[in-house]
């Protein structure tokens, strides 16, 4: 008989990110197919408020270690508290949400236990008892569909592939599960956030919208003219206009890197595709983007998708766009700016 | 740091991700690639960055060394060090083995990490273990945190973007979190594991004179390469597909900006067709 626990930590704020909701949804349900036992392990500075946010999920506990040692992200602290959770439950099967923290902490938490561990699900089966999961190999180029007889086995989701549980209110307290953290765990220091000044993000994952940027934009226009400055301010009107989050190809990256004239506000943190993100938004507009597969890869999860660029054969578009629109991509979006004003 | 830092990257090839793959069934019920002894490789792009950093970083701390661990196929590895060694000088370690994406983890991990215990002169107490923060072809992010951990190293870093060592020794790291943000850390001193994402600086140019220098190392390490059982460990695999990426585009031709702006307007607003 498979048990089923469901792992979760709280943001600086005491709140309980999208993606841990979808991972508790994942794991109720995944506990009603089986007819598995179903706990919440929680861990962070304070682990109140993410307990009452979860008592309505259905778990026969609900177990917390709360240290001011794991207020922040550090691997070696966050391992020591998901390994005791991990044992107090003696679980067999293990949910996560695929968060930055998550993932860094949970492979060695893995080769610690002898457990096995698979990252970026997108889907879990349970048919005759037995589970399955989707994820993708080779970036996104294929996927499998893989089971396995080794417990512990856990299971970390791709956020934003599942949807997230909806929960009424309520309250808990949380079994504290008892943890020292050793000296050897808490070197890493933490210095702080670096986020980009306000009013300058460019990169917004809950965004609707996703605008690709491709290198198209810094290339001569028609009139024979590179037009950057133009570029940066139809592009950033945009985002402000459309609450877009900003994405670019690679090609584009990488002139900035090397010192060429390109978009000033771009980094590899827009890099998408094969060597960058491939994000979730519900829309994307490509623009001026000329890539084949491996960028294309980069919008994968984006469902409707539209492009911009003079290139009819383009491999952004042709066969993965639903519309492409042969045109100006100057102009278009400076008329799209203008509309959007006015709405 | 007087003494340096000895950074052991791991990396190894990837099909080249301009080659079109297709699934097929593997012997042992492993799933395999088309042709995949045939496809051109090279090295894991993620890998290859922390490659390159690990370079830059030995060069400003004098005394450190860099060495490269590569789990794959003896011939391709040897095929694959004929372009990766004019990139940076270092010593390399390899294991020949399959270096397929359905290998499992653990496996790999296991293989690598007694490779990389082994290495002659490693000093544990200046490791810096470097990699990709997932592989091209594994796709878990997964390998390089499990390596770490059998080699007792408990302070890990994901998705880093920069490392500076400062001039007391300790080393600020700056990794991706949620919201295209970086957490920034301290470390007082190696030990510790780094999956690099993109980093900030350009792929080094080739050096000839580096390749040479590299290519007798390479040559032993290749000679000595010890290997390694790898399967699919406990998972069983069933249906593996290339997800159908194929769309019915419609085309817009020759209509006027306007148009096309009142057009995309109305789709982002949720009301367009």
């Amino acid at each position: 008989m498979e048990s089923i626990l469901v792992l979760a930590h709280p943001e600086a704020d005491g709140s309980l990110q999208r993606s841990a909701f979808e991972a508790v949804g994942a794991g109720a349900a995944l506990s009603k197919s089986l007819g598995a036992s179903l706990a919440i392990g929680l861990f962070g500075a304070d682990t109140g408020p993410s307990a009452s946010a979860v008592s309505a999920a259905g778990a026969e506990r609900i177990l917390a270690v709360a240290s001011p040692e794991l207020a922040v992200p550090r691997a070696a602290p966050d391992a020591v508290a998901i390994a005791a959770i991990l044992k107090a439950t003696g679980a067999t099967l293990v949910i996560a949400p695929g968060t930055s923290r998550m993932l860094r902490a949970l492979p060695a938490v893995a080769a610690r236990l002898g457990a096995r561990i698979d990252t970026k699900i997108f889907a879990i089966a349970a048919e005759g008892g037995k589970v399955g999961i989707q994820r993708p190999f080779y970036r996104q180029r294929m996927s499998a569909e893989l089971s396995r007889t080794a417990r512990p086995w856990i299971l970390v989701l791709d956020p934003g592939a599942f949807a997230p549980v909806s929960l009424a209110a309520g309250s808990a307290k949380a079994e504290s599960v008892p943890v020292e953290i050793p000296d050897a765990c808490r070197r890493t220091r933490h210095e702080g956030y670096e986020a980009p000044p306000a009013g300058a993000e460019t990169l917004r994952p809950d965004a609707e919208l996703l605008l690709v940027a491709g290198a198209g934009w810094t290339k001569k226009q028609s009139n024979g003219q590179v037009r950057l400055k133009d570029a940066e301010s139809l592009i950033l009107d945009f985002l402000a206009k459309a609450k877009a989050s900003l994405g670019s190809s690679k090609s584009l990256v990488d002139q900035g890197v090397d010192g060429h004239g390109a978009l000033s506000f771009l980094t590899h943190l827009h890099q998408v595709g094969q060597t960058g993100a491939t994000p979730r938004h519900a829309k994307g507009l490509a623009t001026c983007c000329h890539g084949e597969e491996p960028h294309t890869v980069g919008w994968r999860f984006i469902r409707e998708r539209r492009a911009v660029n003079l290139d009819a054969n383009c491999g952004w578009a042709q066969g993965k766009a639903d519309v492409l629109y042969v045109a100006d991509a100057f102009e278009v979006l400076g008329k799209l700016n203008a509309v959007l004003k006015t709405t | 740091m007087a003494a340096g830092f000895h950074i052991v990257v791991c990396g190894s090839l990837v099909p080249d991700p301009l080659q079109p793959l297709e699934p097929v069934a593997g012997s042992g019920g492993i799933p395999a690639l088309k042709n995949e002894s045939m496809l051109p490789s090279i090295l894991d792009p993620w890998a290859a960055i922390s490659l390159y950093e690990a370079a830059r970083l030995a060069k400003a701390v004098p005394g450190s060394k860099v060495f490269l661990a590569s789990l794959g196929p003896k011939a391709k590895l040897q095929q694959l060090m004929m372009t990766v060694a004019q990139k940076a000088p270092f010593e390399f370690v390899a294991v020949d083995g399959p270096a397929g994406g359905f290998f499992d983890a653990a496996e790999t991990a296991a293989a690598l990490g007694d490779a990389i215990g082994a290495i002659p002169g490693l000093d544990r107490s200046r490791l810096l273990l470097f990699g990709g923060c997932a592989s091209a072809g594994r796709d878990a992010g997964v390998t390089l945190g499990m390596i770490g951990e059998r080699l007792g190293i408990p302070d890990q870093f994901l998705a880093v973007d920069v490392v500076e060592a400062l001039p007391d020794g300790t080393l600020r790291i700056r990794e991706r979190v949620e919201g295209g943000r970086y957490l920034v850390s301290i470390l007082p001193a190696p030990p510790a594991v780094l999956a690099w994402s993109t980093g900030r600086n350009p792929e080094p140019p080739n050096s000839p004179q580096i390749g040479m220098a590299n290519m007798r190392g390479i040559l032993s390490a290749l000679q000595k390469a010890k290997s390694a059982k790898i399967g699919a460990g406990d998972a069983a695999f069933g249906k593996v597909e290339v997800p159908s990426l194929r769309r019915q585009t419609r085309i817009v031709r020759n209509t006027p900006s306007d148009t096309i702006a009142k057009e995309l307007a109305d789709w982002i607003r949720g009301e367009g067709k």
